[in-house]
């Protein structure tokens, strides 16, 4: 038994919409030949395709995937709550789940209570719980309110208490969903420090997570789902440009979507007296470009059209990141340029020489003011950029990725 | 089913954890707390001598004691086992949140929800022994035959428990057929009365295998006699393959919860 989880063409489908639930509709469905379930019948869906894996003892694997990737049935198939509909799965030694650490408890038993039923649904035996309560207790930090009842624990208290005694169990294969989204930043830092320390007790941890920093300090292989299907299996500095990437299309297109709602439904003047026709991204070469990559020229094109003459309006440019970080700002009159009046139709071009972003998806939103800066014209926010990731860089956890020299000197 | 009564051993402590917080969820925030263990089976036992009392005035009978004890003795069993059905079809529906996010064997709920009631069901046999006592029903050696009717009793329900838990998880209109049978279930059931009252039709009464291990119930405390052997091998028969059957069923059925609850 070499390895601690085998995954062989794991297959695993469901259904859409209401199943059937009345006996009317499954007298007949119970008659009809049934196919060992390898075909997809109607409103079924693949959840998992073809779905292979090998994890070795005390091996530490990311599973990674942007939403609906299956990420969350590869667990359930783990921990033997659903059975895969072709294929097989085997696990080699005692496995608890880090996921939903609170199913069982109960909001009329005391804390104490709910800690011992909790710890046995978990696979514990009664002398184990016995042994490590105290600890259990300690580490939730709930102590004062161990005979209370559950139902007025906050909620926070309610899930770090869960977690305590998820995270007591000692297993041997340790599955983990979106945990250390529990607590203050204190105990998130707790619950690092306990699974680095299963992990050093050469426990083997599955980690499903889209907290990137987390993944990165804890796994060295990635194995990355999409739509069902393993898309990439390896080494995290060959997976996450790959999963970035596709994390970042995925927004974009949403960002994308929410913003030509948004412009259909608020417009900001209905007549503003200019409009920004449209804009357009380049390099210098004046080459149309949608993707970028780090390091790269960029020219933004502004074409605008002002139906009346206007006298000194400015400009503002601002870069936004998807998460509403302002990342760039500019504005005509403090880069020294005076526009002067404007009629008809024109251009304003904003060059970068080169793109310091961090990769990610960003809104670029530009405005024409009034010379005062006290009412703007019109704001334009349609346009994203997009940077995507190129191999080995990994400082995704920062703003800028300007180029930065080391030198050292005795 | 070897395999599945090991998994259930190994997790015996879970079905003691969950027999515990249904028990402490039931008796929680009531003022009386468990003495409604204690008063639930009075009541019941009150209502039948109701009933006989008024079935003796309309066919100029006297009510003796021992016709008292008599259905005291039979309404406890009886009580146990509806109480655990009710419970027990609604112990996996109830549980979602545990089926569809944690792994243990699902019989342990079923399981436990039917030791709750057993424990009310030992609550009861208590009062129930002191009033034995006080009428002087007396003893005997047929009582040696209790174990064995009460095993059978815990067999049948059990495994009919099971089988009804778990189809109420597929098809929610298992739990008012249940409702419904059980319901009318006590006047097709020797609870309020003798079997032999109904002569011809006494079969048909003992048939249901709780109708026979109530008689012989019955028979072992009240009466100092030996159970009826025909009825009780049948009982047994019935109770063992019910149990069987459960368990197959619940087994074959276990990796589908989590999708179709």
């Amino acid at each position: 038994m070499k390895y601690a989880i085998e995954f062989h063409e794991v297959w695993k489908k469901f259904k859409k919409g209401e199943k059937l639930n009345s006996l009317r509709d499954t007298i007949p469905h119970f008659f009809r030949k049934r196919d060992p379930g390898t075909i997809l019948e109607d409103k079924e869906f693949w959840a998992l395709k073809d779905v292979s894996f090998n994890i070795e003892r005390g091996g530490v694997v990311g599973i990674m995937g942007p939403n609906g990737a299956g990420k969350s049935t590869l667990l359930k198939l783990l921990s033997k709550i659903m059975n895969p509909n072709k294929g097989w799965l085997k696990i080699n030694g005692r496995l608890a789940a880090l996921i939903e650490v609170t199913a069982g408890f109960h909001p009329e038993l005391t804390g104490r209570e709910n800690v011992y039923l909790n710890g046995a649904i978990m696979g514990m035996r009664k002398r184990e719980i016995d042994g490590k309560f105290d600890a259990i207790v300690e580490f939730s930090g709930v102590k004062e309110f161990i005979d209370t009842p559950v139902k007025k624990y906050s909620s926070g208290m309610y899930s770090r208490l869960g977690f305590s005694v998820a995270a007591h169990m000692d297993p041997d294969i340790l599955l983990i969903d979106e945990i250390l989204s529990v607590g203050d930043a204190a105990f998130q830092a707790k619950c690092a420090n306990k699974i680095r320390e299963l992990l050093n007790s050469g426990a083997t941890i599955l980690l499903i997570s889209h907290q990137l920093n987390m993944i990165q300090s804890l796994c060295k292989r990635i194995i990355l789902l999409q739509k069902g299907k393993m898309v990439a299996d390896g080494h995290i500095d060959d997976v996450l440009p790959l999963y970035q990437n596709i994390i970042y299309k995925n927004s974009e297109d949403e960002i994308k979507r929410r913003m030509t709602n948004l412009n259909d439904q608020v417009k900001i003047d209905t007549s503003p007296l200019v409009d920004i026709v449209q804009v357009t991204f380049s390099n210098t070469v004046n080459i149309r470009k949608e993707k970028f990559t780090v390091g790269d020229p960029i020219a933004i094109n502004v074409e605008y059209h002002a139906k009346e003459k206007i006298d000194d309006p400015l400009f503002t440019m601002e870069i936004i990141r998807a998460d509403g970080v302002l990342c760039c700002f500019s504005r005509t009159d403090q880069c020294g340029i005076r526009v002067g009046s404007m009629e008809g139709k024109g251009n304003v071009t904003i060059i970068m020489d080169k793109l310091v972003l961090a990769p990610g998806i960003y809104m670029v939103k530009l405005s024409i003011w009034d010379r005062n800066m006290i009412h703007p014209y019109v704001v334009h926010s349609k346009n994203v950029l997009r940077i995507e990731m190129t191999g080995g860089l990994n400082q995704s956890k920062a703003v800028f990725l300007p180029d930065i020299k080391w030198e050292l000197s005795n | 089913m070897v395999q599945m009564l090991k998994e259930i051993f190994e997790y015996r402590d879970l079905a003691w954890m969950l027999t515990l917080r249904d028990l402490r969820v039931r008796y929680k925030q009531a003022a009386m707390g468990f003495l409604w263990a204690v008063f639930m089976p009075i009541v019941a036992v009150c209502a039948g001598i109701l009933i006989k009392q008024a079935m003796a005035v309309v066919s100029h009978q006297s009510l003796n004691i021992r016709g008292i004890m008599s259905i005291s003795v039979r309404v406890l069993p009886w009580t146990f086992f509806i109480s655990s059905i009710r419970f027990s079809v609604q112990a996996l529906v109830g549980n979602t949140s545990l089926i569809t996010k944690i792994y243990f064997p699902r019989a342990i709920l079923v399981l436990s929800s039917i030791l709750a009631c057993l424990f009310d069901f030992a609550i009861g046999s208590g009062v129930l022994v002191v009033l034995l006592t006080i009428f002087n029903v007396g003893l005997s050696l047929t009582l040696l035959w209790l174990p064995l009717l009460l095993l059978l009793l815990v067999l049948f329900t059990t495994g009919l428990g099971l089988i009804l838990s778990c189809a109420n998880l597929f098809y929610r209109d298992v739990k008012y057929i249940v409702e419904v049978i059980l319901m009318y279930g006590i006047f097709f059931t020797p609870v309020f009365y003798d079997a032999n009252t109904f002569g011809r039709l006494k079969p048909f009464m003992l048939l249901n295998p709780i109708g026979s291990i109530l008689e012989g119930i019955n028979q072992v405390v009240v009466i100092h006699l030996a159970p009826d052997k025909f009825w009780t091998t049948y009982a047994a028969l019935i109770s063992v393959s019910i149990f069987i059957l459960g368990m197959s069923i619940f087994h074959k059925n276990e990796h589908l919860f989590a999708e179709n609850i």
